[in-house]
């Protein structure tokens, strides 16, 4: 279980990083905290010619803030953000999340932006920012950054919508106001796996945001709008009535017993936000 | 921890070369073609290169049971995914790896045998077609019990089936070998609890003298019974190394652990049992079936697994009549090996979940029918119906204390369900378990080795130190520690003058190795004699320097002394080494080393028992099981070293947890593995296991040295069963059973949504087994 060989470039900057990948053919991996990407390479699933380290480089660990957005650099990793290194814009949603993903090891080295480019369905990070409708920015060869939402990015399981020669610069998360209540429910099999179901809801009357969503599909996140709507209008109650008959309708493909333990984490979201709201 | 450890991996040496192996990806076919790179040839090895190498051939004495030829690397047929096929050589594992990739191999799929059922069908594909079926051994046993069920008030039927494992020590297996010109001798450093046993294989399959063959095991990260096994990456290195003259070595990686060593647990029972109204046995009847993989592997044979299972499945109960029919069914999987427990997790499991089942329908508590049938403190020693023959102990007592720790009688008066919905049960599980099994034993296994007087070396040093020597090896159960006990017990050298060398085929006498959970009784008896002897020879020179008779010597902190007077060891140790001249004539000429062997004097096995009651939650949306409180009473006989033997108990437990929760390497129709990374194969972590609470009985065995019974098993053995009967008592309330480990959360969801009231008919099928 050794990797095949393969050439290792480090990146000084994202320009070069960029540059790069573009002389590559496609034949690239971008290589940041490494956490998936190194048992991929190990059990040669991945093959890159050329691995394009950016752990050193400029440029992926800038932080933008305005009142509506918060815009962090893609090579923040996981422990930082669970640690409070840098300001969490959602109120404490991006904090609790890293806290549980993985074990400390993997959030020590992994990060955000590495995370979301990998692509598994399961990660945290995919539903979560899927579930804020942050946005994915990304640079390529041009001089201008590719925009995508997060809840399109990941198109299948370990696919996305990055371009060849493209690498995750940045995510613009949105701010939530004080108003706003967020939960999170992860089901997996035991502490540090990958889920079974996500279940996430982040309500922000005075932001507009409302949202609720199925993760850890076997493809991208399922947003489940109906549910959001009633949440929105009847609280978390009414939406939890509703959350199993959508996800039935939006996740057709997947057996009963999946869909029911979707059901059941987007359930105990909703109702650990009515927890929170009643406070 | 200080990282000081020396395991196979962290051995250097001048011009080491590292083997990869080639692997089958189909689980049964024919090879139509094989073809090495032409620019790496000389450094790519087939079946044919291998001059001189015989295939691992497990021969058993029992009538009936068949040989398989368990290749080093295949010759024109593959049986299981994972097989080595062939290997190459180079100077890192990552280029090795390269070069598999160019080697060739053209295979012609066959039918495939995926299951015991599969096995069994009638015109199935046969794995050895010179066999005529697909048993390796098929057995039976009758009590005669047609009379005894024609009368039976009540009876009850289960059928349970237990998950195929990997046993995943935390060092896989490993073997570098070279050549010893100086020496004109093979070492072979290996990873293994047998290292006597090693060098018998090796021999065997190399055809070297065993003289030639120097087997010098380093650190062992753990072995579970995975490494005592000859296996082909062994020969295969081995055969490297004799044939060029040049060190080489094969570390196994998880991947390969996890398909090529997806080799244990998979049992099917299925079980009635009769009772009277109380819930007292009258009668097993009992269908037994192993999942035995492609190969037996050597020396523990294809059929140990359901020997074990068919002669221990009536437990540490009183069991009036018994029979029990057992297939060791050859199928396209890995060769089945004897993981911690041997086969006992899983009689343990189908058992103790007959007793809830009979308690159930005659309406008492689990506990108490359990009590009722378990053999009495009275009536030890006590041979029961498959004549195994219990040693001592108290079960009852075990059982009842066990039930007092978990706190039964306040549980059953509290709420069935807490404030989060999940639904609350407690279960328990109880066994006796044969351990240090001796010679009469195994031979009736009809293993082609046997075990007999394991052997021990003491030797004072001239400067009064004590040096213990014993073959069989230490693979982190801390025999380094127990054994000097002993020795400084006999002898009463300083424990820190005492230092213990274990394993080297060079530097230590027999012994078949660590496994059976008999080291302590086993190596501990020898070193134990061998002390003694050497012990008395101390005395005879101590008496000298003293002037005294030997009978008026005795050992204290640290010295001999004769009353007021008293010499040291060093003064022994020079008398006899560097001053001879102060001795008498009648001196003894064995000097201050002795060779003893050692075996209990009734060497049928000496049993330690106990109870496990568990009390956990069940979450009926999510499936997820959390244990709240896990108590066990155990009594291993006199304990030489008590945080040892809680070490082992919870090391066991922990990996029972494994099997009974999250362990499992499935397999699809085709005998394809669906784990082959620890992303699909879970094991269990700190925050899955509770905190062990431990109580100890101290039952002495009346045949063993100092009254030791063994304990490196145990713990693994109840957690399965314990678990799922606590599982099945949470979801009575909901009418779900399950009769599976790993219970995972999926299997927990389906047993729920089976019981629902729209599916009734399902439900009520379910109940009626």
């Amino acid at each position: 279980m050794k990797s095949s060989a393969f050439e290792l470039k480090h990146a000084r900057t994202l320009g070069e990083a960029t540059e790069l990948l573009a002389g590559a053919d496609g034949n690239a991996k971008v290589l940041a905290g490494g956490q998936s990407l190194v048992p991929m390479l190990n059990l040669r699933l991945a093959r890159p010619k050329l691995l394009v380290d950016i752990k050193r480089a400029s440029g992926f660990r800038e932080l933008a803030a305005d009142d509506k957005v918060f815009s962090i650099g893609a090579g923040w990793t996981h422990a930082e953000i669970e640690d409070g290194v840098l300001e969490d814009p959602t109120r404490g949603l991006l904090r609790s999340v890293a806290h549980g993903i993985a074990y400390r090891a993997v959030r020590n080295r992994g990060t955000m932006g590495g995370s979301l480019a990998h692509a598994d369905p399961a990660a945290d990070w995919v539903s979560t920012l899927a579930a804020l409708g942050a946005v994915i920015v990304a640079q390529g060869g041009e001089e201008q950054p590719k925009r995508y939402a997060a809840e399109s990015f990941v198109d299948g399981a370990f696919s996305t919508k990055l371009g060849e020669s493209e690498v995750i610069a940045a995510i613009e998360v949105p701010r939530l106001s004080a108003d706003a209540s967020w939960a999170y429910q992860k089901i997996c099999r035991k502490t540090g796996e990958f889920a079974n179901a996500i279940g996430v809801a982040v309500l922000d009357q005075k932001a507009g945001i409302k949202r609720v969503l199925a993760g850890a599909t076997s493809g991208s996140p399922a947003l489940l709008p109906e549910t959001a709507a009633r949440l929105a209008e009847a609280g978390p109650g009414a939406a939890c009535e509703i959350a199993a008959e959508e996800i039935r309708r939006v996740l057709p493909n997947l057996d009963i017993d999946t869909q029911e333990l979707h059901a059941v984490a987007v359930r105990r979201a909703l109702a650990t936000l009515g927890g929170r709201q009643g406070r | 921890m200080r990282g000081r450890g020396r395991f196979v991996g962290d051995i250097h040496m001048p011009g080491l070369r590292e083997v990869a192996f080639l692997r089958s990806p189909a689980a049964h076919a024919k090879i139509s073609s094989k073809a090495k790179s032409p620019d790496h040839a000389v450094d790519t090895f087939f079946s044919e290169d291998l001059i001189g190498v015989s295939p691992i051939v497990t021969r058993s004495s029992i009538p009936g049971y068949k040989v398989s030829q368990y290749p080093i690397l295949a010759t024109d047929r593959v049986r299981f995914v994972g097989e080595p096929v062939a290997m190459c050589v180079a100077k890192s594992r990552a280029i090795a790896e390269d070069l598999i990739e160019q080697v060739e191999i053209g295979y012609d799929d066959l039918p495939v045998i995926a299951s015991c059922a599969g096995g069994r069908r009638e015109n199935a594909e046969l794995l050895h077609p010179e066999w005529g079926d697909n048993l390796f051994l098929e057995t039976f046993f009758d009590s005669g019990v047609d009379e005894v069920i024609a009368k039976a008030p009540i009876s009850v039927e289960l059928e349970m089936t237990c998950a195929r494992q990997t046993m995943h020590p935390m060092e896989g297996k490993g073997v570098l070998a070279w050549w010893d010109d100086r020496a004109d001798q093979l070492v072979v450093h290996t990873s293994t609890q047998v290292p006597h046993m090693i060098r018998a294989g090796l021999a065997e399959c190399l055809g070297i003298a065993q003289a030639q063959i120097r087997v010098a095991p380093p650190d062992v990260g753990g072995g579970f019974g995975y490494k005592c096994l000859l296996q082909p990456e062994e020969v295969a290195v081995a055969w490297l190394a004799a044939t060029f003259k040049k060190p080489f070595r094969w570390t196994e990686d998880r991947r390969e652990h996890l398909v090529a060593g997806a080799n244990a647990r998979q049992h099917e029972y299925h079980v009635k049992a009769y009772a009277d109204a109380q819930g007292r046995l009258l009668a097993l009847d009992a269908e037994v079936s192993v999942d035995t993989g492609a190969y037996s592997v050597w020396p523990f044979t294809a059929c140990l697994e359901a020997a074990q299972a068919g002669g221990n499945l009536p437990g540490p109960y009183h069991l009036p009549a018994y029979r029990c029919r057992t297939y060791s069914v050859a199928t396209n999987k890995p060769p089945f090996a004897p993981y911690r427990g041997v086969a006992r997790p899983g009689v343990c499991f189908a058992m103790e979940q007959v007793i809830d089942a009979i308690a159930q329908k005659v309406g008492r508590e689990a506990w108490e029918v359990r009590r009722d049938n378990l053999v009495p403190a009275s009536a030890m020693p006590y041979t029961n119906i498959t004549n195994k023959h219990y040693d001592s102990g108290d079960y009852p007592e075990a059982l009842v204390a066990a039930k007092d720790m978990i706190g039964l009688e306040a549980f059953r008066a509290g709420a069935k369900r807490d404030d989060r919905g999940r639904y609350l049960g407690i279960g328990f599980a109880s066994f006796t378990e044969q351990s240090a099994h001796g010679t009469k034993v195994f031979a009736s296994w009809g293993l082609p080795l046997v075990p007999g007087f394991d052997q021990a070396h003491v030797k004072l040093t001239p400067d009064g130190a004590l040096e213990v020597a014993a073959g069989i090896h230490t693979i982190g159960q801390g025999l380094e520690t127990t054994l000097a006990q002993i020795a400084h017990e006999q002898t009463g050298v300083p424990l820190k003058h005492i230092r213990v060398t274990l394993g080297d085929t060079a530097t230590t006498p027999f012994s078949t190795g660590a496994y059976a959970s008999r080291g302590i009784v086993m190596s501990g008896g020898a070193v134990s004699r061998a002390a003694e002897v050497v012990a008395g020879r101390i005395k005879s020179i101590a008496a000298h320097l003293l002037q005294v008779e030997p009978a008026a010597v005795g050992f204290a902190e640290g010295r001999i002394f004769a009353a007021n007077a008293s010499v040291t060891y060093e003064d022994v140790g020079r008398a006899w080494y560097l001053r001879p001249d102060q001795l008498p004539e009648t001196v003894n000429t064995a000097g201050l080393e002795a060779t003893e062997g050692y075996k209990p004097e009734v060497d049928t096995g000496v049993f330690s028992y106990a109870t496990h009651a568990v009390r956990l939650a069940v979450d009926p949306e999510t499936g997820l099981v959390e244990i709240l409180d896990y108590a066990i009473v155990e009594d291993c006989g006199r304990m030489v070293n008590p945080m040892i033997v809680e070490g082992q108990t919870y090391g066991g437990a922990a990996q029972g947890i494994g099997t009974a929760l999250f362990e499992e390497s499935p397999y699809d129709d085709n005998a394809q593995p669906l784990a082959s990374t620890l992303l699909d194969y879970i094991l269990p972590g700190p925050t899955e296991l509770p905190t062990f609470r431990i109580d100890h009985r101290e039952t002495l065995s009346p045949y063993s040295a100092h009254g030791i019974k063994g304990v490196g098993e145990g713990g693994a053995i109840a957690p399965p069963a314990a678990i799922v009967n606590a599982i099945n008592d949470a979801l009575s309330p909901l009418n779900a059973t399950i009769r599976q480990v790993p219970a995972s959360p999926q299997r927990i969801r389906e047993a729920i949504r089976r019981a629902r009231p729209s599916q009734a008919t399902e439900s009520r099928r379910d109940v009626a087994r």
